[in-house]
């Protein structure tokens, strides 16, 4: 009988398509609990790729951490980024407020000669009140949040510019009178790898985050108000008050990043960190982090991050060209929106 | 004669163009149940949400145990003791079942690690939440940790009412609590509402199920064109009464006229 053949691999088909079905759903699932597990993946493969095409070139303790530092200021304007786009808004003026944090904490100690430490803290408390200022747009208002931060990038960047008058502090000077100003760049080796304050501090500020969001009422309210504004006012949470102190934390952790960036780059220059706002946007993307809000977490945009650092040091130190990395990261950009919108439909 | 124990007056509340509440009156009997019923879109939700200060009346009064109250956020009637169950359920779906019950009202860990390190206190609420579902009867549900919007809408709509009577000290308010829910769920949420009741604490039930009306209500608010029609004792009249006065085919005895 020409019948038999036919049935029995019809059978095995669907027994095949079955079992596939609850591993992918299996997946799917744990994907769901755990958003952090897709950009980890990818971030150990993507080593591993390139470790196995470079060998020692790129798989060394030097290289690696050289990866930490590259992406430093990246990770945390980041983590403020993350903050914000957990909540279902986006924040385009983070690297402003970078910018113009570092300025401020420059001119102040040498155009005005206050002390360092006074510099430093107003330049933090100025980042913070513009957070704050646009998480009151945000909250109180209803303004949309890409308008309020369009709006504010503009207007931030323009005043780092009038304010500085495009004048640059250069690094010898911070040194010898304030050298304060670079202490995220300060540098310490353990065997061949090579750690930054500012390095560090990106790790640490994420995990502390990390335990924030998950650990804290504040975390589980950041959370609920991106999933579900309404819902979460209903339910009992204050969703001003969590959306202005998100977009406050967000615009202080901005200005730490302005801090890191002089220890970066050892100048206070006003030009400088233009991409900022788009490169946090990648790696919060990367990570998982949903654009919708209330999905994802914070670890999966350090990962992210990194990734971006890895695939360009990997294809720079393979010779090829720059565009090669933003082509791969554009693909990245979309597989991970894509993950994100199948990891939704579990719940459908 | 004993004061109601909420009390509202002269509600408005207009949306648009569309009036949801026109000089509405409300009164609330300590210990009763009181259903509210009426039309789709009679403005009975607007009714319980101006009550409960989800949204706040373009006028209007509203009294708790004779002293008036002006709510403008949920949480002021949260704390003032009215939990309510919303229509939408109001919650999180990417959020536990745990996180949601606690939503607003979190417990801390004790010592250091709850008042420094503000650390919420995870085997205390998920035990807390667990003893709650099973008073329902929701033992279907497995993992407290599961999302919300991993569970079927019954069983949402039952972690929703659980969290209400487990928190509301005064009066709970339920919208539609058994709309989506399983013949034996719907008993249990019945069997709950006398609990509370027994406990000492009123409660209003919005309803299209006359059936669940009439066997657990003291007495029943019919809603009618943004405002209170009338309000009759479930003992003198039939479903089939009820049905006409809320849809206006039958005009009340001019004594339960509230107007
Ligand atoms: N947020 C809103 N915006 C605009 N109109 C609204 C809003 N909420 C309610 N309404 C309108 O107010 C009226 C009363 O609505 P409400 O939800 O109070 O009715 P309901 O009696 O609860 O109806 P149902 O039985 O369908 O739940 C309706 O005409 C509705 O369209
Ligand atoms: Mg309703």
């Amino acid at each position: 009988m020409t019948d038999n053949p036919t049935t029995a691999t019809a059978d095995r088909v669907a027994e095949f398509d079955q079992g596939r079905k609850g591993f992918v759903h299996q997946v799917q699932h744990r994907l769901h609990v755990t958003p952090a597990l897709v950009p980890l993946i990818v971030l150990v493969g993507s080593i591993a790729v390139f470790g196995a095409l470079l060998g020692n070139k790129f798989f060394s303790p030097f290289a690696l951490t050289l990866i930490l530092q590259q992406v430093q200021i990246v990770g945390i304007v980041g983590a403020a980024q993350a903050l914000v786009i957990l909540t279902a808004g986006i924040d385009l003026s983070v690297g402003a407020i970078m910018v113009l944090s570092s300025v401020i904490m420059g001119q102040f100690t040498f155009r005005y000669g206050l002390p360092v430490e006074v510099a430093v803290v107003s330049g933090l408390a100025i980042g913070t009140a513009i957070g704050a200022f646009n998480g009151w747009l945000v909250s109180a208002m209803k303004l949309p949040p890409f308008i309020v931060t369009l709006g504010m990038w503009q207007i931030v960047l323009a005043a780092n510019f009038l304010y500085s008058a495009n004048e640059t502090i250069r690094s010898q000077e911070i040194a010898s009178e304030a050298p304060l100003l670079q202490i995220f760049g300060t540098t310490f080796k353990i065997g061949g790898a090579v750690f930054t304050v500012g390095a560090i501090f990106m790790i640490v500020l994420t995990l502390i985050l990390a335990y924030v969001l998950r650990h804290t009422a504040w975390g589980r309210h950041v959370y609920a108000v991106g999933d579900d504004p309404e819902a979460a006012e209903l339910s009992g949470v204050n969703v001003r008050a969590t959306l202005i102190s998100v977009y406050a934390l967000s615009g202080l952790i901005c200005a730490f990043a302005g801090w890191a960036l002089i220890g970066r780059i050892g100048s206070v220059s006003p030009t400088s960190g233009q991409l900022a706002n788009i490169d946090s946007i990648t790696a919060v993307v990367i990570g998982g982090i949903s654009l919708f809000g209330g999905r994802g977490s914070i670890m999966g945009m350090l990962f992210g991050a990194v990734i971006v650092g890895v695939f360009s040091l990997g294809l720079r130190l393979m010779g090829a060209d720059a565009q090669w990395t933003y082509l791969l990261i554009g693909v990245l950009i979309i597989f991970a929106v894509a993950i994100d919108q199948w990891i939704r439909k579990v719940s459908a | 004669m004993t004061e109601p124990l909420l009390k509202a007056r002269g509600l408005v509340k207009r949306y648009g163009r569309v009036t949801a509440l026109d000089h509405c009156d409300f009164d609330l009997m300590p210990g009763e149940i009181l259903a509210v019923i009426g039309d789709n879109g009679a403005g009975k939700s607007s009714l319980i949400k101006a009550l409960s200060g989800a949204v706040v009346p373009d006028a209007g009064e509203v009294w708790l145990d004779g002293r008036k109250v002006r709510f403008t956020a949920p949480t002021q009637g949260r704390e003032a003791g009215i939990e309510t169950v919303y229509q939408t359920l109001a919650m999180s779906p990417a959020l536990s079942i745990a996180d949601n019950i606690f939503m607003g009202r979190e417990i801390r860990r004790p010592g250091i690690m709850g008042s420094v390190f503000r650390m919420l206190d995870r085997p205390a609420m998920e035990k807390f939440a667990r003893e709650k579902l099973s008073e329902l009867g929701l033992m279907t549900i497995q993992n407290i940790n599961q999302a919300v919007e991993t569970l079927s809408g019954g069983q949402r709509q039952g972690v929703a009412v659980a969290r209400a009577a487990a928190f509301g000290s005064r009066v709970i308010i339920l919208d539609e609590p058994t709309a989506a829910l399983g013949v034996k769920e719907s008993r249990r949420v019945l069997d709950l509402i006398q609990d509370v009741r027994a406990r000492g604490i009123p409660i209003i039930l919005i309803s299209h199920n006359m059936p669940h009306v009439f066997e657990v209500a003291d007495r029943v608010h019919v809603h009618r064109l943004g405002r209170r029609h009338c309000v009759i004792d479930p003992k003198d009249y039939t479903m089939s009464d009820a049905v006409a006065f809320m849809t206006g085919a039958k005009e009340p005895p001019e004594a339960l006229l509230s107007a």
